[in-house]
């Protein structure tokens, strides 16, 4: 790893190796200490404690969470990617409101031959996934029509990281 | 015309219209917000949709619970058991929502098919 090479700003902030460093070992394991982040990278751990505060401060990174397994816990037993066709002025609006709905994990927009949101959507069962579509997102102004696609196999999930960086 | 044929025949808000889903999660953009247009959107909707929502008794869900009209929802109720599919069910189903129609609004012509 090459110490002190600048490899991206963030809002002004550069952010150097040892940086890029840190970030990684936090995306592996967030609740490691520093002491060990430290060993990896072959810094102090004060140093990694001073750069941690100092992402915290800018925003870098944002918080700490866990990744859970919603089948586990008994949530969530019906996952579900649903296309909403909007009528491109009402779009935006759309979006805002799947993003309230707790069921709605993710919202996206996309434009291909015509304005899309692509969404993930958890349910309990089809029922409650059909209900929740049928009563909350049909009735939407704007909502042209929906396809939604039940997911029968989970392949691959991962929170979007700087280690799956597809340039390297 | 009485209270009752009134409230069956008025124009519901958009989040109690019945939206038409040819399968769970997938809307087909025909909704229908009083049972006029309701009679209207049958004719026009996807045949898979029918069946789809009849055999669930969303037909009859909507129309005792949101039109409040229990004569009609009890009539879709008997075209669900006896198995209708196709165009056979589009025809009886819309022959029974239009005979229900003109009788609220005491019309005298056929709406046409």
């Amino acid at each position: 790893m090459e110490s002190g090479t600048l490899r991206f700003k963030s809002n002004g902030f550069p952010l150097d190796a040892i940086d890029m460093g840190i970030l990684e070992a936090l995306q592996t394991d967030a609740r490691q200490t520093y002491m060990s982040i430290g060993k990896q990278l072959g810094i102090a751990h004060s140093t990694v404690y001073d750069r941690i505060k100092r992402m915290e401060q800018y925003g870098i990174i944002k918080k700490y969470t866990a990744i859970i397994d919603a089948e586990k816990v008994g949530k969530g037993k019906i996952m579900a990617v649903m296309t909403v066709f909007t009528d491109p002025k009402e779009s935006e609006r759309v979006a805002e409101k799947l993003c309230e709905a707790p069921q709605v994990l993710e919202v996206y927009s996309s434009l291909s031959e015509e304005l899309q949101i692509i969404a993930k959507v958890v349910a309990e069962s089809q029922e409650s996934l059909h209900d929740f579509i049928a009563n909350s997102v049909a009735p939407l102004h704007g909502v042209l029509r929906i396809r939604t696609s039940m997911v029968t196999k989970k392949f691959k999930e991962i929170p979007l990281s700087i280690l799956n960086d597809p340039e390297g | 015309m009485t209270a009752e044929q009134t409230k069956i025949l008025r124009t519901v808000p958009r989040e109690k219209a019945f939206y038409f889903f040819t399968s769970i999660g997938n809307y087909t953009g025909v909704s229908a917000a009083s049972l006029k247009e309701f009679v209207e959107k049958m004719n026009e909707v996807n045949m898979k949709s029918l069946e789809f929502h009849l055999y669930r008794g969303d037909l009859e869900k909507w129309l005792e619970e949101v039109l409040e009209d229990t004569q009609l929802a009890e009539e879709i109720g008997k075209l669900r058991k006896i198995n209708l599919a196709g165009e056979g069910l589009r025809n009886q189903l819309h022959a029974a929502v239009s005979r229900r129609l003109k009788r609220l609004t005491g019309q005298s012509g056929s709406l046409a098919i």
